[in-house]
This record gives C-alpha cells, sequence and structure tokens, in this order.
C-alpha cells in the first residue's frame, strides 16, 4: 500500500516544530505502525536526511512507550492497541496519516514524536506505592481479600502509563492515571494505610504539575490501551473527599 | 462545581412546576399567585441568594477550570477530538454561553421588572399581584421569542444531558451499582425538563 504521511518534526523543545509531509510506497499491510516508521527512517537515513525520533520500547504492547497520536486519536484508530500492536491494514491504500506528538503542558515535546513523561513518575513519586512492610509472598496470601475487590484492583493495575488518557483528553488531565492508581491500592487492605496521604499528595502534586482538570468526558477511557475504566476516576474523587472530610 | 451543579438541577425543578401552572389552569391568577408568593417569602427570599449564590459559585468555578484546562495544553492537536465519546460533554462552556446569554434576557424581562416595578399590575380580592401570566401568553403569541425560548432549552438539555451524571462522578458517587441509575435518571430529568419547559411557549402559540 502506498501512504502519504504528514508527521509533526521538532528539533528540540525550544524549537517552533512543522509537518512534514513523506510518501510510502509499497507498504506492506500487515507490518506494524512502528515497523512503518522504520521503513521511512532507514530511507531518509539513506538519504541522508534526519531519521524521525519516536520513543519504543518492548514492540509487545506492555511498555507504553510508544505514544504517537495518529489521525487525532492516541495510538491510532485501534480499540485497546498500542501503536505498536497497531499494523498498516487498518489503514486503506493511499491514505493520509497525520501524525503527532502527545500534546499537553505536562508533557514537552524533547524531539519530534518524542515527549518528556518523566510528569508521571514524579506523580508515582507521590505515593503511587505502599511503604509499610507487607511481609514475604506467602504473608500475602493470610490477607483475605473480596475477589471483587481483587478484580477491580488488578484492572486497575494494568496500566501501562503510556500517557494516551492525558493525550486524548481535551483537558490534558492524568486523571485516569492518577485514578488507576489510587484505587487499584485503595482496594487492597495494605494500600488502605497510606491511602488518605496518598491521595492528597498524588492530586496536590498533579495540579502542581499543570494538568487539566477532569470533566468526565471519557475520551481517557475510549483510548486507553489497557481498557483502564472512569469508574477509577469516580473512585479517586470518592477517596479524596473521604481523605479531605 | 458539582454541588452547585445538583443545586441548580434541583431548582429548575421548581422552577418548571410554577410556570407549567400558566398552562395548566385557564385562571390566570393561579400563576400570578404563584409568583407573588414566590416574590414575597422571607424563606424564598433567603433561598433566593442562596441561589445566586450558587449560579455564581458554578459560573466562577466553570471559568477557573476552563482556563486551567486552556493552560494545560498550549499547543493543541492539528487533528483532534475523534475518540468516540460523548458529544454534548466537549461542548459544556460553549452550551454553557448561549444559557447564559439566555438567563440575561430572562432577568431583565422578569426578574429585575418584578424587583423593580416596572411590570404590569393585576388587583384580586385587594391584592395587587404583577400579571406576569397575561405578559408570558403576550409574549408566547409572538413567534420570535417561542423560538428563542426552546432553543435556549434545547442547549439547556444539551449541557444537563452531560451535567447530571457527571456532577455524580466528581463527587465520586457513582459506583456500578449505582451507575445505571444515575444515567437513566440523568436522560429522564433532562427530558423531563427539556419537555416540560418547551411545552409552556408551543401551548400557549397554538392554542
Amino acid at each position: 500500500m502506498d501512504l502519504k504521511l504528514k508527521i509533526w518534526r521538532q528539533k528540540d523543545s525550544r524549537s517552533r516544530g512543522r509537518f512534514v509531509n513523506y510518501f510510502l510506497r509499497e507498504i506492506d499491510p500487515d507490518c506494524s505502525f512502528l515497523e512503518m516508521l522504520d521503513i521511512l527512517n532507514e530511507q531518509l537515513i539513506s538519504r541522508n536526511e534526519e531519521p524521525v525520533v519516536f520513543d519504543h520500547e518492548c514492540r509487545e504492547g506492555i511498555c507504553g512507550s510508544c505514544s504517537i497520536y495518529i489521525n487525532g486519536r492516541p495510538h491510532g484508530p485501534d480499540e485497546l492497541t498500542t501503536v505498536c500492536q497497531l499494523h498498516m491494514r487498518k489503514f486503506n491504500h493511499g491514505d493520509t496519516i497525520v501524525i503527532e506528538p502527545w500534546r499537553a503542558r505536562s508533557f514537552p515535546v524533547i524531539r519530534d514524536l518524542m515527549v518528556d513523561r518523566s510528569s508521571f513518575d514524579t506523580l508515582i513519586r507521590e505515593g503511587g506505592y505502599i511503604s509499610v512492610n507487607t511481609g514475604t509472598a506467602p504473608d500475602a496470601n493470610t490477607i483475605p481479600v473480596n475477589r471483587d475487590d481483587a478484580v477491580f484492583a488488578m484492572d486497575a493495575a494494568a496500566c501501562i502509563g503510556c500517557g494516551a488518557c492525558v493525550a486524548a483528553c481535551k483537558n490534558a488531565s492524568a486523571m485516569l492515571f492518577v485514578g488507576a492508581k489510587i484505587s487499584h491500592l485503595a482496594s487492597l487492605p495494605q494500600g488502605r494505610v497510606e491511602a488518605r496521604k496518598r491521595v492528597q499528595d498524588m492530586v496536590a502534586m498533579m495540579d502542581a504539575l499543570g494538568f487539566g482538570n477532569c470533566t468526565n468526558t471519557g475520551a481517557c477511557e475510549v483510548e486507553c490501551p489497557k481498557g483502564i475504566k472512569m469508574a477509577n476516576i469516580v473512585r479517586l474523587n470518592r477517596e479524596y473527599l473521604k481523605s479531605t472530610l | 462545581m458539582s454541588l452547585a451543579g445538583i443545586f441548580l438541577i434541583l431548582f429548575l425543578l421548581v422552577h418548571l412546576t410554577i410556570n407549567l401552572l400558566v398552562i395548566l389552569f385557564d385562571d390566570p391568577m393561579v400563576y400570578n399567585r404563584a409568583a407573588h408568593f414566590m416574590g414575597n417569602n422571607i424563606v424564598i427570599k433567603i433561598f433566593e441568594i442562596v441561589l445566586i449564590g450558587g449560579l455564581l459559585l458554578h459560573v466562577i468555578y466553570a471559568l477557573i477550570l476552563q482556563v486551567q484546562n486552556w493552560i494545560a495544553r498550549p499547543r493543541r492537536y492539528s487533528k483532534a477530538n475523534f475518540s468516540s465519546t460523548s458529544f454534548f460533554s466537549k461542548f459544556m462552556i460553549h452550551t454553557a454561553g448561549v444559557i447564559l446569554a439566555f438567563l440575561v434576557i430572562h432577568f431583565s424581562d422578569f426578574y429585575f421588572r418584578a424587583k423593580f416595578g416596572h411590570a404590569a399590575e393585576i388587583v384580586s380580592d385587594g391584592v395587587v399581584y404583577h400579571d406576569f401570566a397575561t405578559e408570558v401568553i403576550d409574549k408566547f403569541k409572538m413567534l420570535p421569542f417561542v423560538i428563542i425560548y426552546i432553543a435556549a432549552f434545547l442547549f439547556l438539555g444539551f449541557h444537563l444531558i452531560h451535567g447530571f451524571q457527571s456532577a455524580f462522578k466528581t463527587l465520586g458517587i457513582e459506583n456500578n451499582r449505582y451507575a445505571p441509575v444515575i444515567q437513566t435518571l440523568s436522560v429522564i430529568y433532562t427530558v423531563v425538563v427539556v419537555a416540560g419547559f418547551t411545552a409552556i411557549p408551543l401551548v400557549i402559540y397554538f392554542m
């Protein structure tokens, strides 16, 4: 298949950046989106041009590195997929594909399609973990956990921190990411010990980092490659109110 | 924001109930007496201040949140908003603008005139009432008023269909058990409010 790519090129965080058009011929519909970009980069390098910089790591859909905004949607047109698991058969011969980096004040562009998502690490440092002694692995089995709570926590823990929720949100809010972490840990007995402090600290840091506010639009839930639900945001709000009162 | 929103949601039901008196009773004095009661009752007068406070709080919070949200994405996407989410939730600030514009007209037409005494009056059993019923009926005999009024309430409906259930999410109330109930209530409430308010000009215009 032949494609026209409209890709965001930006030299560094201080440069202005602009869209550049590229044409690719005879792309195999079964190659992944990242492999298609690899092919483009090989051609650029052979022409002595700068290759397009993009984040990627595992290429198995579990690391959350490949953060690319494709045709108006984070991770492209497919449901529940990261860019590395998106295949070119989801596009048509002759398509123009618009490729942009995540856009948010808290995710500044480093170069081309690569953004700095260390604000997520800062958020986790504010309490997205358990610091009390939870014993060894066998000790975990001695603590009774309701099955529904365990399932809810496990689903929330599936978050890979890719930032698609922030990218998709019209307000660039990080509520789904923080909500997933808060409700994952608040659902389990080991996490309840620090639940109050955790939610207060993480929400305060989320505001300080310049993420937007949640207006319950739900774009995050639709675009999350791991299917993290809005129920986690409701849980975050509940935990936050409880900790404030 | 959400608490003020729920407060306004409850107020709309009270307002609707009184407004419906115009078309439910042939005697215009029923509506005039209700309006008179609302304008001259000490409890309602206190509630009025709370209501204006609630409205201001809702508007001020909305503006602060909106500005923060715009700042959170300094550079916009060239191709955006292709996520299949609820349509009206993306346009809350816009529908709010239309509602606010309508409120300005509404206040200058009825509220201020009632307060500062430029409304027509009618005497019944020795008591002087503002004759709002005749005024409402006169207004809704004119097509432009009917169109503006109905359009404003359609926009209010777009605002409510998202706002109602969003408020419960923000308050952390909606969980798996309550979610379907809240979603259903949200639709029923919006349909009742929009249908109720728009029925008034339609009935008056075509009767």
